[in-house]
């Protein structure tokens, strides 16, 4: 469903993505694990377009993402994006936020998009938060809520950076708890974490990254739990066993 | 005292008519300004390098031209260029103008003081330039830009009285026109003073208002 073939980016003399090959299949759940500076980010955000790429491919569904080409409203309405810092919109209420992308974007009819914005509200756990404006609410209530946002375009694929990075320990749980029922549902997933236990049981593979090439890739479990390369087996020790 | 008194109530139903057109004046011009300046702010921030630079020119050579030589150039040059405008109809031309570029400089930093983050979420449900702007930047801009609009509101209320220079018997050039009649020029400045400050007040409290619920946000 998204294929990254030979993807280069530079920011500046800085080249961030050294040639990501790396393809995500219909369904399927793919944590992109790897340091800080790594270029996980820079993945997520070349394929939504937010990010323009040098040289490669990056394609959703057999249509290239180019962020300056007409067709990137269409691959960004197939494909949405949850931020490490939610970026709700803070002037608009929580439903409001749900349904902006199917009310303006879409131009979906009002009465079907607001009911499907609740629905969506309810399936998050924040369906007595739909009045409420988004400074009103916690970093882990507001990060459901961008979920919500996500999947109100009705995405083939979401894309999460970060989703938990931002949020106080305590609240990590409820986030996880939606993006794991979410995964158990069969929607395709993308995800940047650090949460390795979330990576193990939830996705199906893993790419660990590092320098901005794959150093490593495969089964989540067969991944984490026998780490092949030595960069990767360094990375999961100290972030498994940070003492 | 008892003199002013006096004069006061003589004076106060001709200088209402000036109050009237230095109303009109600085509507007028302050809707143009408005107008003008979100074009040209929206020029500026939209990514296109010849419409940002157009803007920015634009905005520096209005800003290079003091308001009373902009009013003089309307009113007594344009009819040589075969454009005749009334004195009202230059005034408010010449004000918003002149002042658009003030605005645009103050919806600009409006625009981008909003969180990167904000557009990029817009962009990530499909949202193109103009939505972005219409449904997510604008609306929270307006917040950050009112404060600084309600002092240029202060501002173009009193500049109006630059109108006086090419004719418009706007509040200053009333009480120039009876001082100079009447040799009574305590009295009737000091009226046209306070005349002026009384229309100010409402619009100095209502930009601390708009500081106060900048400042809650």
């Amino acid at each position: 469903m998204i294929e990254l073939t030979d993807v280069h980016k530079s920011f500046g003399q800085n080249e961030v993505l050294k040639g990501i090959s790396a393809s995500v299949q219909k369904g399927e759940v793919v944590c992109i694990i790897g340091p800080s500076g790594s270029g996980k980010s820079t993945i997520l955000r070349c394929i939504n377009g937010l990010e323009s790429y040098d040289r490669g491919e990056i394609s959703v569904e057999g249509l290239k993402v180019d962020r300056d080409a007409p067709s990137i409203v269409n691959i960004r309405t197939q494909v949405s994006m949850v931020f490490q810092r939610f970026n709700l919109f803070p002037h608009r209420t929580v439903l409001e936020n749900v349904v902006e992308g199917p009310l303006f974007v879409k131009k979906e009819p009002r009465a079907q998009v607001l009911e499907r914005g609740r629905a969506l509200l309810a399936q998050v756990g924040l369906a007595e938060k739909a009045d409420a404006h988004p400074p009103q609410l916690s970093g882990g209530q507001q990060q459901r809520v961008a979920i919500a946002r996500a999947l109100a375009m009705q995405p083939k694929a979401i894309l999460f950076d970060e989703p938990t990075s931002a949020l106080d320990p305590e609240l990590v749980g409820d986030v996880l708890g939606v993006m794991r029922k979410l995964a158990d549902d069969g929607m395709t997933m993308v995800v940047v974490t650090h949460e390795m236990g979330f990576a193990r049981d939830v996705a199906d593979r893993v790419l660990f990254i590092d320098g901005g090439v794959i150093v490593e890739q495969g089964p989540a479990k067969a991944l984490l739990n026998q780490p092949q390369h030595p960069r990767t087996q360094d990375f999961l020790r100290r972030v498994l066993h940070p003492l | 005292m008892k003199g002013f008194w006096h004069d006061a109530v003589e004076f106060f139903p001709i200088l209402m008519n000036g109050v009237a057109l230095t109303i009109v004046v600085t509507i007028g011009s302050l809707l143009l300004s408005t107008v003008l300046g979100l074009i040209w702010a929206m020029m500026r921030v939209s990514g296109i390098k010849a419409l940002s630079m157009l803007s920015a020119s634009l905005i520096n050579v209005i800003r290079g031209i003091p308001i009373i030589v902009l009013l003089f150039y309307l009113y007594f040059v344009m009819p040589d260029l075969g454009v005749t405008l009334s004195a009202l109809q230059a005034a408010i031309l010449g004000l918003g103008i002149a002042y658009s570029a003030y605005q645009a400089e103050n919806f600009r930093a409006g625009i981008e003081a909003i969180d990167k983050g904000q557009i990029e979420a817009a962009q990530s449900i499909g949202m193109g330039w103009w939505l972005t702007m219409r449904r997510v930047v604008l609306p929270q801009a307006v917040r950050i830009v009112l404060p600084p609009y309600g002092n240029v509101m202060i501002m173009m209320l009193k500049d109006s009285s630059q109108a006086s220079t090419i004719t418009v018997a706007e509040l200053a050039l009333q009480g120039k026109l009876i001082a100079s009649s009447t040799f009574k020029n305590t009295s009737v400045f000091t009226l046209v003073a306070l005349m002026y400050l009384t229309m100010s007040i409402p619009l100095i409290l209502l930009v601390r208002h708009f500081e106060k619920r900048a400042g809650k946000k």
